[in-house]
C-alpha cells in the first residue's frame, strides 16, 4: 500500500523510503524466523499413519517415533487387559504383524479381527507400546479378506475418536 | 414429482444466479440505474428458488418420500422429527442444498438491506454474491444432486449417521457454522465491489464491518459449539484437537476477526484501506478451504462423514476465487489509497497494528500445520498428520501476546500516547492482573504459560472493565442521572463500543478457562465390578448397576453411578452407551456434570449387562462451563453491536465521528 505524503520536503521522504526498507527487511527476517520456528515444530510433531508392514520397512526410524499404527487384531493374539493388566494383542496387515502392549482400558468393541487404531511408538525390545487404542468405527468398513492390503487411510477414517 | 419438481428449481435457480451475475456486473461497469434494478430482481429470484428447493427436500423428508435420492439415503422412519429435519444437513448433497437457502437469506437480506444506498457499489457486490450461489447450484445440479429419482423406492432408510443424531447440539451447530461461513460471501462482495469502484469511504465501511461482524458472530458461536459437541459426544474428554477440520473453521474466524480490528483503524486514521479488504477476502477463500477440506475426505478426521467427489470441484473454485482475488487486488489496491498515516508506535493504532500481524501469524501457523500433511502425501505418498503438541506450542504464545494487547490497546489514547499516558496503560492495570495470578496460584495453578495467562488476563479485564463503563461514568461526572447516562452512554451512543468491551470481557474469560481447563485437569480410567467404588477429586462414586433401554430409534445401556461430593450423597449421574437401528456398532455418550467451577465428566469405555462391568473414564476439566457461558456472552455482544440504528441517529453518530476522527479519544470508539 502506498502513502502518497504530498506537503514533505525530499529530505523526509528519502529518511521515510530508508524506514520503509528497513521495515520490509525487518519483516523479512521475521518472516524467516517464523518459517524456521514452524518447520521445525512441525518436524518435531510427526504423526506417522502405518501399516504394519510400512512399520516393517521403517524399523530404523520407528523407535521414538509418534506412530498410528492400523491394522486388523490377530485372531488367538488377545491377552490381559482385565483389571488393570498390560492389554497384548498382535495388529496385523496379514503380510507382517507387530506385538503391541497397551495401556488404558479397552473401548467397548475391542475383539478378535476388527480394525484398530494404535497410536504410540517402537520400542528398543521390538513391540509396539501403545498409550491410545482406538477401534475402527463406520458403517462403510469392512474386514479387508485374506491377502488383501487394508488401506490404513480408509481405516483411520472409519475410527472413532480420532482427533 | 418431487424429484423432478426438485431438480427443476436447481436448475432453475443456476440460471438465475448465472445470468443475475452477468447482469449485475454488466450494470456495474455501465454504472445503469436500470441495470442495477434487474440485478436486485435477479438477486431476489435466486434467493426465492433456492429455498424453495430447500423446503421441498424438507417437505421430503418428512412425508418420508423415499423416491428422492437424498431422502433414501439419509431419511429413515424410525427417527424423531428434529432429526429428520436436521437430516437435510447431515450428509454432503444436503449440506449443499441447504448452503444454498443460507447463501439466498444472505443474498436477500443484503441486498434488501443496501438497496437504497451504495448505487456503484451494489451491482458489483451482487455480482460476486451470485457468482458463489451460480458455482453451489452447479455442485447440486451436477456432482452433488439432491433430487435424483429413485426407481424402486425402498420402504425404509438407514437414517442420518448415528454419531449425528446423539445430540441435540448436532442440530445447531451446522447451521451456525454455515450461518458464519456462507456469511463470509457478503463482504467478500462488497471488498470486491470496493476494489472494483475503487472507493473504500466512510460511507461503504458502515455496510462492510456490519456484514462482517454478521457471519463473524455465527463463526464464534458455531467454532465453540463444535468444540462443546465433541465435548458433550466423543467422550475423550476435551474440547479441542486441532482437527483439520477444526482449524478449517478457526481459520476465517482469525482473519475475520483481524478484519474487524483493522476496518476500526481504518474508521479512524483512512489508513488500511487495502490491508482491511486482503484480510476480508482471506477470510472467504479459507472458508472454501474449510468446505474443501470439510467436503472431500481428504483429511482422517471424526468430521469425515461425508466423502466424495466434489473435492477436485471445490479445488477448481477455490482456485478461481483466489486468482479474481489477487487479479482484482492488484489491479485495483492502488485506488484505496490512505488518507493519513500512523503517527506514532506507542498509540492505540499501534496495538492494533500489532495484533493485526499475530492474528496473520496464527493463520499461518495454524494453516502450515493444517495442509502439510496433505502436500507430503499429494508430493511422496506418505500419510501422517501434524500432532496437536506442534499447534499448541505455536499458538500459546500467540494467543497470550494477543491477550496482552486486547489489554493494552484500548489502554491506549490514538494518536501517540505521552509517557504518563504509557505508564498509566501500563502500570495501575497491572494490578488486576496480580490478584489474578495470586488467586490462579493459590487454587494450584503452577504451569508457566497458564501463570501467564492468568497474569495478562488480570490485566486486560481490568482494563476492558474500566473502558466498558467509562462513557456511563464521564457522564454522571458531567452532572447526568444514572438512568439517562446508562440509556444514553452504554445502550444508544455508546452501543457499539460497549458491545465491544462485552466481547472482549468474555474472551478474556474463554482465555483464561482454556489455559486453567487444559492444564489443570484430573483424569483417570477405572474398570468397576457391580458395587464398587472409585474417587476423583472431591468425588466419590459408586457403580450401581447397567440396565438396558429401548427407545424406539436406538437402544442404550446405561451404567448408574451413585455420586457422593466431599462425602455428602449428591444424586446419581449416568453415561450410556447407544445402539442404532441401522448401524451395528455403539456410541458412547458420555455424563457430564457442571459446575461454576469444574465439570465432573464420566465416559464409557465398555460395559456389559451380562456380568455388570463398566470401564469408566473419569475426568475432573476446571472451568470448561465458562468457556459456553461466555461464548454466549459473545454472541449477545455481537447481536449488540449490529442490531441497526435508527438511521437518523444513525447518521448524526457518523457525523460526530467523523468530526472527532483524528481529534481526542471520544465516547464512541
Amino acid at each position: 500500500m502506498s502513502e502518497p505524503v504530498m506537503n514533505d520536503a525530499p529530505a523526509t521522504r528519502k529518511a521515510s523510503s530508508r524506514n520503509k526498507w528497513a521495515a520490509v527487511g525487518a519483516l523479512g527476517v521475521a518472516a524467516l524466523a517464523f518459517l524456521l520456528i514452524t518447520v521445525s515444530g512441525i518436524g518435531d510433531n510427526l504423526v506417522y499413519y502405518w501399516t504394519p508392514s510400512d512399520l516393517q520397512a521403517n524399523s530404523a526410524k520407528a523407535v521414538g517415533a509418534t506412530i498410528r499404527l492400523g491394522g486388523m487384531v490377530k485372531p488367538g493374539s488377545i491377552s490381559g487387559g482385565k483389571n488393570g493388566s498390560t492389554l497384548e494383542f498382535d495388529v496385523t496387515d496379514y503380510k507382517s504383524s507387530v506385538h503391541v502392549k497397551s495401556t488404558g482400558v479397552p473401548p467397548q468393541m475391542f475383539r478378535e479381527e476388527i480394525g484398530v487404531v494404535v497410536e504410540g511408538t517402537m520400542t528398543e525390545a521390538g513391540y509396539f507400546e501403545s498409550n491410545r487404542l482406538m477401534v475402527s468405527h463406520g458403517n462403510e468398513y469392512r474386514a479387508p479378506k485374506n491377502g488383501e492390503h487394508p488401506d490404513v487411510k480408509t481405516l483411520m477414517k472409519s475410527t472413532e475418536g480420532l482427533d | 414429482m418431487v424429484p423432478l419438481i426438485g431438480r427443476s428449481l436447481i436448475l432453475l435457480s443456476l440460471l438465475t444466479a448465472a445470468a443475475g451475475a452477468i447482469v449485475a456486473f454488466t450494470a456495474g461497469s455501465r454504472r445503469s440505474v436500470v441495470g442495477a434494478a434487474w440485478a436486485r430482481r435477479f438477486a431476489y429470484t435466486y434467493a426465492a428458488l433456492i429455498s424453495a428447493a430447500n423446503f421441498l427436500m424438507i417437505y421430503a423428508l418428512i412425508v418420508h418420500d423415499f423416491t428422492v435420492g437424498y431422502v433414501a439415503q439419509v431419511g429413515s422412519r424410525s427417527t424423531p422429527l428434529w432429526v429428520t429435519i436436521s437430516s437435510l444437513w447431515s450428509s454432503l448433497e444436503g449440506s449443499i442444498l441447504f448452503w444454498g437457502l443460507v447463501l439466498g437469506v444472505y443474498v436477500f437480506v443484503a441486498t434488501w438491506s443496501c438497496r437504497k444506498h451504495y448505487p456503484e457499489h451494489l451491482p458489483y457486490a451482487i455480482a460476486v454474491w451470485l457468482a458463489t450461489g451460480a458455482f453451489f447450484s452447479f455442485l447440486l445440479a451436477g456432482p452433488a444432486q439432491p433430487f435424483h429419482t429413485v426407481l424402486n423406492p425402498p420402504f425404509d432408510g438407514p437414517g442420518p449417521n448415528p454419531l449425528l443424531q446423539n445430540h441435540l447440539l448436532m442440530v445447531a451447530h451446522p447451521p451456525f457454522l454455515y450461518l458464519g461461513y456462507v456469511g463470509m460471501t457478503i463482504p467478500f462482495g462488497l471488498a470486491s465491489a470496493a476494489l472494483l469502484v475503487g472507493r473504500l469511504g466512510h460511507e461503504f465501511l458502515k455496510p462492510l464491518r456490519t456484514w462482517l461482524l454478521v457471519p463473524w458472530t455465527f463463526l464464534s458461536v458455531a467454532i465453540v459449539m463444535g468444540g462443546w459437541w465433541a465435548y458433550e459426544v466423543l467422550g475423550w474428554g476435551g474440547y479441542w484437537a486441532w482437527d483439520p477440520v477444526e482449524n478449517a473453521s478457526f481459520l476465517p474466524w482469525l482473519t475475520a476477526t483481524a478484519a474487524l480490528h483493522s476496518a476500526l483503524v481504518m474508521e479512524r486514521r483512512a489508513i488500511l484501506k487495502g490491508w482491511t479488504v486482503t484480510l476480508v477476502m482471506a477470510s472467504f477463500l479459507l472458508t472454501i478451504l474449510g468446505t474443501f477440506m470439510t467436503r472431500s475426505g481428504v483429511f482422517n478426521s471424526v468430521h469425515s462423514f461425508t466423502q466424495s467427489s466434489i473435492g477436485p470441484t471445490i479445488l477448481a473454485y477455490l482456485a478461481v476465487a483466489l486468482i479474481w482475488s489477487v487479479i482484482i487486488l492488484a489491479m485495483r489496491v492502488d485506488h484505496l489509497a490512505a488518507e493519513g498515516r500512523i503517527e506514532s508506535g506507542q498509540s492505540r493504532e499501534g496495538a492494533f497494528l500489532a495484533n493485526n500481524l499475530l492474528f496473520v501469524l496464527f493463520t499461518f501457523t495454524v494453516l502450515i500445520g493444517t495442509v502439510f500433511p496433505l502436500v507430503v502425501e499429494a508430493t511422496r505418498g506418505v500419510q501422517m498428520s501434524v500432532g496437536s503438541p506442534y499447534f499448541n506450542r505455536m499458538s500459546v504464545p500467540i494467543g497470550v501476546a494477543l491477550l496482552f494487547l486486547m489489554g493494552v490497546g484500548p489502554a491506549l489514547p490514538w494518536g501517540r500516547a505521552t509517557k504518563q499516558q504509557m505508564i498509566k496503560a501500563l502500570v495501575p492495570p497491572a494490578i488486576g492482573g496480580v490478584i489474578l495470578l495470586a488467586i490462579g496460584f493459590a487454587v494450584g495453578a503452577r504451569n508457566p504459560w497458564t501463570l501467564l495467562t492468568l497474569f495478562f488476563g488480570g490485566y486486560t479485564a481490568q482494563v476492558t472493565l474500566k473502558e466498558m463503563w467509562r462513557p456511563l461514568i464521564q457522564r454522571i461526572k458531567g452532572g447526568a442521572g444514572v438512568g439517562s447516562a446508562l440509556v444514553e452512554g452504554q445502550l444508544l451512543r455508546g452501543r457499539r463500543r460497549f458491545a465491544a468491551y462485552i466481547i472482549h470481557a468474555a474472551v478474556v474469560v474463554i482465555i483464561v478457562s482454556i489455559a486453567i481447563s487444559s492444564t489443570m485437569q484430573k483424569s483417570k480410567e477405572v474398570q468397576f465390578v457391580k458395587g464398587q467404588s472409585a474417587t476423583i477429586g472431591p468425588y466419590e462414586l459408586t457403580f450401581l448397576g447397567a440396565e438396558s433401554v429401548n427407545e424406539g430409534h436406538r437402544e442404550g445401556i446405561i451404567a448408574h453411578m451413585a455420586v457422593k461430593k466431599n462425602g455428602k450423597p449428591d444424586g446419581e449421574i449416568a453415561p450410556r452407551m447407544n445402539y442404532y437401528a441401522m448401524s451395528k456398532d455403539p456410541i458412547g455418550t458420555p455424563e457430564v456434570r457442571t459446575t461454576l467451577t469444574h465439570d465432573l465428566y464420566l465416559s464409557i469405555m465398555n460395559i456389559d449387562e451380562a456380568s455388570q462391568t463398566v470401564g469408566l473414564h473419569l475426568i475432573i476439566n476446571p472451568m470448561v462451563g465458562w468457556i459456553w457461558i461466555c461464548t454466549g456472552v459473545m454472541a449477545f455482544g455481537g447481536i449488540m453491536a449490529i442490531w441497526p440504528t435508527k438511521s437518523r441517529r444513525n447518521e448524526a453518530i457518523l457525523r460526530d465521528a467523523a468530526q472527532a476522527r483524528g481529534g481526542e479519544a471520544v465516547v464512541e470508539s
